[in-house]
């Protein structure tokens, strides 16, 4: 099977599909990543870390995470049943612990003392402060201006768990720019610090890491559907903003070809606008932010700004697997708007009680849409990659009202 | 390959570094004319990326102000183009690879060799990946320059082994910018290069003195200096040029005179 052939040429180079991954980084980066890399390899598959691991995951991090019927939904949209896979309901509120826990035992295991992160939403940095007080380890959480201030209540979580928090004041002021600060931060003080790549991009074995500790996601889900409903679904739906919620939805299920499989991404005021972050629709191959995939960028090779309402979408790449799926149709991408977005926010709350983050509403979105088109004996399974909480104030805002945060 | 490595022959080398279209068309090509007249031996010249991970803040704002006067792939090329009416300075680019990539690595290396441009330093294309590019460029006589950092350990060997042109050798771990003190252990590190290639070596990142710039040169075979000199750019604005040839004056004689006792 030729999608099996490229799955495994991958794994040797840190490559997917046909180029994309890599190391594209500075060489004083080179010899850190290769210790990362070794240390990932060995400790992978090795059954005390796998022990430690779980054991965090399962007694810390509140896992597994519910795979809910959404009864209300499937019956209002009147198609595919719909299953929700909670990862919202994971200690800190987000998929984003599963990675964390995961690359912090490896740090632990590398002998360091410091733990750096980019964040978008907050989440990731959330979960890295809090990993980081549970170990004893020191913590810094580069944020976007912007983002610090879209995301208030996050940044007073991080800083109530012991991290500091640097507002990145260079480009747009946004994951991007959060992203360069963290590499920067990295090339100066490789020695003493781990940094904690929140999505599954950048240089190898970044994405290859992240996709490994979010696959808990849809290995659970997997098993858990096979005991509901005796089967695997017809399609699984994760939203995409670098894409470590989707990879890790995806994961189990990339083998199996009767399983489709959807990125949501978030196409901000529309996809042909020029304020959108919906990279593999309107984006072309680059290298930047030390892989080969797909960016929003000029005919130069200048990253343009991008824009969505959600901060943890609001990035101009996508991870290297993702752009290597959609290469080979395995995986589709589609976008959603700000305002469909918004318009699910309010739905899932509604309908079932669950007020999700506006990041997974992208992809409760689509689900509103596809599962109509569906047969009632089809099955959907949705990730909800984080709670709303965090979202509560903007959204409003977006909606014209005034609350006091 | 270039004649990049013949320029080391003879004394050490001084190689400045400014960024095109900072802070506009005619000022970049003034001031590469004037870093020539000032004894600059290579003139490395940036093509501003929107989003340089190895560059500190003052190069980052000298970007910035090359996108603000409009800058392009395109121009850059101009820019070069116009600079060669006036001197025949050896001249290489620092860039990202991104931009190489879209510009096509061919068709950017064909416009290297007719413009005369020798060599690339490219911070964010490790040796790993250098297969894309390197076999290219040694068709268009364009030389890739590799860097070797403080970090690099035992990796030296195979970046030496394939270096040619010349070896950028990173003062200390970090980004661009000045600073006042350098990893202790540059001497070993340039040392043990020499093992293991003649291609000669330029140490750069942080240099902005010109007593700095004549203690590198007894280590390597030359000097870069950037940032220094962009911020000479940016507070001069279109008075620059002769501000830089004053600088670069001085640069060359604390390199030729101490190495000469």
């Amino acid at each position: 099977m030729k999608l099996k052939n490229e799955q495994e040429q991958k794994v040797k180079a840190g490559r997917y599909g046909k180029n994309f991954g890599g190391q594209y980084v500075p060489e004083t980066l080179m010899t850190e990543l290769e210790k990362v890399n070794k240390v990932f390899n060995e400790l992978k598959d090795d059954a005390a870390f796998k022990a430690e691991l779980h054991e965090l995951l399962n007694n810390y991090a509140n896992r597994p995470s519910l795979l809910y019927y959404a009864k209300n939904m499937t019956e209002d949209l009147g198609g595919a049943k719909i299953y929700l896979k909670r990862e919202d309901l994971n200690h800190t509120g987000a998929h984003k612990i599963n990675n964390v826990i995961g690359q912090v035992l490896l740090a632990k295991h590398l002998g360091k003392k410091r733990l750096i992160c980019e964040t978008g939403a907050g989440q990731h940095g959330v979960a890295t402060a809090t990993i980081a007080t549970l170990m004893g380890m020191e913590c810094e959480v580069f944020m976007g201006e912007e983002d610090t201030k879209r995301q208030r209540l996050n940044v007073y979580r991080m800083n109530l768990l012991g991290a500091k928090v640097k507002a990145v004041t260079t480009g747009s002021r946004v994951l991007k720019d959060a992203v360069n600060a963290a590499l920067q931060d990295w090339a100066s003080r490789s020695e003493d610090t781990f940094y904690v790549m929140g999505s599954a991009v950048g240089p190898a074995p970044f994405p290859e890491m992240v996709k490994h500790f979010q696959s808990v996601i849809s290995k659970e889900s997997k098993k858990q559907l096979q005991e509901q409903a005796g089967r695997l679904p017809d399609m699984v739906v994760a939203c995409v903003g670098g894409g470590s919620n989707a990879i890790g939805s995806f994961a189990a299920y990339i083998q199996d070809p009767t399983v489709k499989l959807v990125g949501v991404e978030a196409a901000g005021k529309g996809v042909q606008t020029d304020k959108t972050a919906a990279t593999i629709e309107r984006g072309t191959v680059g290298i930047f932010h030390g892989m080969k995939s797909m960016f929003m960028q000029n005919e130069d090779g200048q990253i343009n700004p991008v824009y969505s309402i959600s901060a943890g979408l609001d990035y101009p790449g996508v991870g290297p697997e993702h752009a290597a799926l959609a290469e080979c149709n395995r995986a589709q991408y589609v976008g959603i708007t700000d305002d469909e977005a918004v318009a699910a926010f309010d739905y899932i709350a509604k309908e079932e009680g669950i007020v999700a983050a506006i990041e997974s509403c992208h992809a409760v979105a689509y689900v509103q849409k596809i599962a109509p088109t569906m047969a009632k004996d089809q099955i959907i399974i949705c990730t909800l990659s984080g709670r709303g909480d965090k979202d509560v104030a903007s959204i409003a805002k977006y909606k014209g009202v005034q609350i006091d945060e | 390959m270039s004649n990049l490595a013949q320029i080391f022959k003879n004394q050490k080398v001084f190689i400045p570094f400014i960024v095109a279209d900072d802070p506009d068309f005619e000022t970049t090509v003034k001031n590469i004319t004037a870093l020539a007249k000032g004894g600059a031996d290579i003139v490395e010249l940036g093509i501003p990326f929107s989003d340089p991970v190895a560059d500190g803040a003052v190069i980052q704002q000298a970007d910035l102000r090359a996108f603000e006067a409009g800058v392009t792939t395109q121009t850059v090329f101009e820019i070069v183009a116009a600079a060669r009416k006036e001197t025949d300075v050896p001249l290489v680019f620092l860039t990202y690879l991104n931009i190489v990539f879209k510009y096509g690595y061919a068709r950017f290396l064909k416009k290297c060799q007719q413009l005369g441009v020798s060599g690339l330093v490219i911070p964010d294309l490790p040796y790993e990946n250098r297969d894309e590019i390197v076999p290219l460029a040694a068709k268009y006589d364009v030389d890739i320059i590799p860097l070797i950092t403080p970090t690099s350990g035992q990796r030296i060997q195979k970046i030496a082994k394939a270096a040619s042109g010349f070896i950028y050798v990173v003062s200390s771990v970090g980004i661009t910018g000045e600073r006042d003190s350098f990893f202790a252990g540059l001497s070993n590190l340039v040392a043990e290069i020499k093992e293991y290639t003649d291609v000669p070596t330029a140490i750069g990142f942080g240099i902005h003195t010109a007593q700095q710039a004549a203690e590198m040169a007894k280590i390597a075979d030359g000097v870069i200096i950037g940032s220094a000199i962009v911020d000479i750019v940016a507070k001069e604005k279109t008075n620059a040029p002769q501000a830089l040839e004053k600088y670069t004056q001085e640069i060359c004689t604390a390199l030729r005179t101490k190495v000469e006792q």
